[in-house]
């Protein structure tokens, strides 16, 4: 059997020098927000541990997840799959089809028994038997719950793994469910959005791949290092929404001074993400920059909060002295509109302690 | 025993039967099953939707100003497609007219889609089914080089590059960790490229994988971020403010300035990469000419990319429209949309269920109904589906048709019916192709000529992007910055009932949104897309669909390898997320939606 390679070997083997590596690391550490000191576990983890397997599946979605992550811009995404993972299993991108992938599937799940990462796009439909969605002649959801029942850690890409999204809002014809429904034994990284920021996904892929553990999770399961903050706290905007100068129509002269967008119904004030201070494909822009308002695509049943341009009521006019954990999903009350507030803490939080300890 | 279908093709399935599920490599979930004879030709083929999300259903009830964003989410691939056809079908239903401004920016927003799924779907969905990345490892650098440079001046070509490059995946290779090139059919024998051409394929799939993240930004800079951007009824949201007071908060000369980088390194690309890696590879596989379907048949395109806004007229289309029957490139019919005569479609061999299913709907009255069950000569069980029953209903897409024909829509499609229009824009680089391949026009109705086609379509598409981008600036210039019409945004100004339809042509193919409107809200919306009409199953009369004519005939070098039929289905660039969302209007269970 070929030895399996570090991430560390393999770089080197491909022409990169120690030097390169060293500021590579340090680099990905500074995109996490992470000082000196991680930065050399990073190097120590990536010198010593063979590429992670990652095995990502797709569900009832529209690929956006994927999309967005060949956009990631540092690292890129061909270093990603040919250096820090090995991504044994992804159909929309795999050269093998029909038995030659399921095969890899059932390899993957001997082999790398408790070791591989499952990542998961889009998610199950229950209605039908399953049968909204068929992988291999078989229900998607069957086919899910085997390869996680080895998994050692599992990403929930995007809002449809989340939360459901788009196929799970109202009347949700085909029951489509979050897989922390339908998986319950073990640790998900709820990675929302939609689609999520392609940094972000390739931060989160970095940091279990070098840290060895999952990065720390709201009680929501979402990494806090990218989801503790509203869009609103962060946003270039935000004096124009202090200050009360309003958009009130689209393209009118406060359209054009680039004013707050919060009269045209934006959701940034209730959304816990990145986009204000990431920013989208390699920090061109995000929605609100671009003139629309925040529609709030991190955000559980986002779709059924109301019309994306209705004005938000009841939200904390100054003030980002609350975190997600505080706030939770009970500060988003829409126009006329019910909050669904689900409280489950999942078992990653107490599997995240417990490694981290 | 055979059956002759009436669209011209023989079925067999008394042969031995393969089936691919999954099919990789495309948008969704897709299985395919076919018969080969005893000489491995095929002899009857079965394409099945494997997935449905019902997204229609959801759409009831809500603010047709939302629709868009519902239905961009049907596809995160051809981002941005389909919430332009929802804004369409909503501006058409409410007569809402937009300034000329965004429509050039809708353009360059749908444009960049083009060339960037043409791109992606050329590298990384569809090369490997040409591309053996094993042979790559024994190529010569110093002849790759020389190869590469014969074909283009793009400067990535050195012997060194390629040394490097090849060292890079040797390496990758021999640690045992292949990941996505695991279980390919390397080795393949009906993989043709000699070891250098591998090689340079490899080397442009890694830096289309780098660049194609660049195009995008189009879609970013205008609305927002990319994947799924943003759009507006009426028009589009970002404002333009090129010297005013808090320009900075606008569309203002820094971005318009990236816009026109994005665009020339774009052409850049395309004309030095893209085109002449598809020239190259299709010299070693102009033999190969299996494929064509119904593409030497029936073909259809609506037409897009209007050149003055508001104007749907065929003459104010940048991108062709019509049908063509019976190969007759000869006569070319009109599409209508309204029509209820022209396009329907049916589900006898679909999972929905209709009062009665020997006839079609048009989808401003269509009826969608799951009713999922397996034919009765199927085997396995019905949530362990071993082989499926092709006389029976069989998949979760329907069966679109243009006037009881069933059509083949796509690049191909949209260059087949302008060369026959004589557009020279359209008939000369087609010709240009042909002539440097030293094939026959016949050649196009191929698995080659989809691919050619899209190529083509991609320099089209970015020499397009740069004339909508100067059109906006001298408008600009002109003293014109309007960019949304807010006359009708109160739904107020709505008439108490309305009804409408939007189209554009998606990267995949001919795409429409047809819309009604009741006090206020959709009553009813319905999408027909390009992979339903690609992907479709038989319909009453027996007539097979695009994806299932393609794979006729087509000889497997190897039956437990069967790469001819991946590349053959590829070739469509499939997206079943797409196509197999459809739901109507009797979603029984409306009335728990309420939205405020």
């Amino acid at each position: 059997m070929a030895a399996i390679e570090t991430f560390y070997d393999v770089i080197r083997r491909q022409g990169v020098t120690r030097r390169s590596f060293t500021k590579f690391c340090s680099l990905t550490a500074a995109s996490l927000g992470l000082g000196q000191t991680a930065a050399t576990q990073m190097a120590q983890a990536l010198e010593t541990k063979p590429r992670i397997p990652v095995i990502w599946m797709h569900g009832l979605e529209c690929t956006c997840c994927s999309e967005s992550f060949i956009r990631s811009a540092h690292p890129l995404a061909k270093d990603v799959v040919l250096s820090m993972i090995s991504l044994d299993y992804d159909d929309t991108i795999m050269a093998a089809a029909g038995h030659q992938a399921e095969a890899i599937l059932e390899e993957t799940k001997e082999k790398y028994k408790g070791k591989y990462i499952l990542a998961v796009e889009g998610n199950p439909p229950l209605n039908e038997g399953g049968m909204f969605c068929i992988d291999g002649g078989k229900p998607f959801v069957e086919k899910l719950k085997w390869m996680a029942e080895d998994a050692m850690a599992i990403i929930a890409w995007g809002a449809c793994a989340s939360w459901g999204c788009v196929q799970a809002a109202k009347p949700n014809p085909t029951q489509a469910t979050p897989i922390d429904k339908v998986i319950k034994d073990k640790p998900i990284i709820k990675v929302p959005g939609c689609p999520p920021i392609a940094e972000v996904m390739t931060g989160v892929v970095t940091y279990v791949t070098t840290f060895g553990r999952l990065p720390e999770l709201d009680r929501q399961g979402r990494p806090k290092m990218f989801y503790s903050q509203r869009i609103h706290d962060k946003c270039y905007r935000r004096p124009h929404f202090d200050a009360g100068q309003f958009v009130e129509e689209w393209d009118d002269e406060a359209a054009r001074k680039g004013h707050c967008l919060y009269k045209m119904g934006c959701k940034g004030p209730t959304t816990y993400n990145a986009c204000s201070t990431v920013r989208w494909n390699g920090g061109v822009s995000f929605p609100i920059q671009s003139g629309h308002g925040c529609i709030g695509c991190s955000e559980e049943d986002f779709w059924d909060k109301g019309s994306f341009y209705d004005r938000l009521t009841k939200i904390n006019q100054f003030g980002i002295e609350h975190n997600a954990d505080e706030v939770g999903l009970a500060a988003a009350a829409v126009v006329g509109g019910a909050v669904a507030v689900h409280a489950g803490v999942t078992a990653v939080k107490r599997i995240t302690t417990k490694h981290e300890g | 025993m055979g059956i002759q279908t009436p669209n011209g093709f023989n079925l067999d399935n008394s042969g031995k039967r393969i089936v691919v599920d999954p099919v990789t490599r495309i948008e969704g979930h897709l299985r395919v099953e076919v018969n080969v004879d005893k000489n491995n030709v095929i002899r009857n083929a079965v394409s099945t939707g494997t997935m449905w999300r019902g997204i229609e259903v959801i759409l009831k009830g809500r603010d047709p100003r939302d629709a868009w964003a519902f239905t961009q989410r049907i596809c995160g691939v051809c981002t941005g497609t389909h919430a332009l056809t929802s804004v369409r079908a909503v501006e058409n239903a409410l007569n809402i007219s937009i300034p000329e401004n965004a429509n050039s920016i809708r353009n360059m927003m749908q444009l960049a889609l083009q060339v960037h799924d043409h791109l992606v779907h050329f590298y990384h969905l569809h090369a490997l089914d040409w591309v053996d990345v094993v042979s790559a490892l024994s190529a010569d650098p110093k002849a790759t080089s020389a190869l590469a440079q014969s074909i283009s001046d793009w400067p990535l070509s050195s012997p060194g590059y390629f040394k490097d490059l090849q060292i890079r995946l040797r390496k990758f290779v021999e640690s045992g960790q292949l990941g996505p090139f695991k279980n390919g059919y390397w080795g393949h024998a009906a993989y043709k490229l000699p070891p250098e051409a591998n090689l340079m394929a490899v080397a442009h799939y890694l830096e289309a994988l780098d660049f194609q993240k660049e195009i995008v930004k189009v879609q970013t800079i205008f609305g927002g971020k990319n994947p799924h951007p943003n759009w507006l009824v009426g028009g589009v949201p970002c404002a333009i403010n090129v010297d005013g007071n808090g320009a900075v908060g606008a569309i203002n000369m820094e971005r318009l300035n990236l816009v026109t980088s994005i665009i020339q390194q774009s052409i850049e690309f395309v004309e030095k990469v893209y085109v002449p890696d598809v020239l190259a590879i299709g010299s070693f596989y102009k033999d190969w000419l299996y494929g064509g379907g119904l593409s030497g048949k029936n073909v259809m395109a609506y037409g897009d990319i209007p050149e003055h806004a508001n104007d749907f007229s065929p003459g104010n289309l940048g991108l062709p429209r019509g049908v063509i029957l019976n190969g007759n490139l000869k006569e070319i019919f009109p599409v209508d949309h309204t029509d209820p005569e022209q396009i329907q479609e049916f589900v006898t061999h679909s999972w929905y269920k209709y009062p009665d299913e020997t006839k079609g709907l048009h989808p401003w009255d269509g009826v969608t109904e799951p009713n999922y069950k397996l034919g009765p000569n199927a085997k396995g069980t019905p949530t362990n589906i071993q082989e499926l029953d092709e006389a029976g209903k069989y998949s979760w897409i329907k069966a679109p048709r243009w006037r009881g024909n069933a059509v083949e829509v796509g690049p191909l499609a949209r260059y087949i019916v302008g060369y026959a229009q004589g557009k020279a824009e359209f008939k000369e680089p087609t010709d240009e192709f042909l002539k440097k391949l030293g094939v026959p026009v016949t050649a196009l109705f191929s698995t080659l000529g989809r691919t050619a086609a899209r190529a083509l379509e991609a320099q089209w598409a970015v020499r397009k992007m740069e004339h909508f981008q100067n059109k906006l600036i001298a408008n600009i210039k002109a003293g014109d910055s309007s960019t949304a019409n807010i006359d009708k945004w109160n739904p107020q100004a709505w008439p108490k009932e309305a009804k409408g339809f939007g189209f554009t042509e998606a990267p995949r193919g001919a795409l429409a949104h047809w819309i009604k409107v009741k006090d206020g809200k959709i009553e009813n919306y319905q999408c027909v897309v390009p992979t339903t009409w690609n992907g479709s199953p038989r319909d009453p009369k027996g007539n097979i669909g695009a994806f299932e004519a393609s794979l006729m005939d087509t000889p497997l070098a190897d039956p437990q390898k069967p790469l001819e039929i991946l590349r053959t289905i590829h070739s469509f660039d499939p997206c079943l997320a797409c196509s197999t969302h459809v739901m109507s209007e009797d979603g029984q269970e409306m009335t728990q939606v309420k939205v405020r």
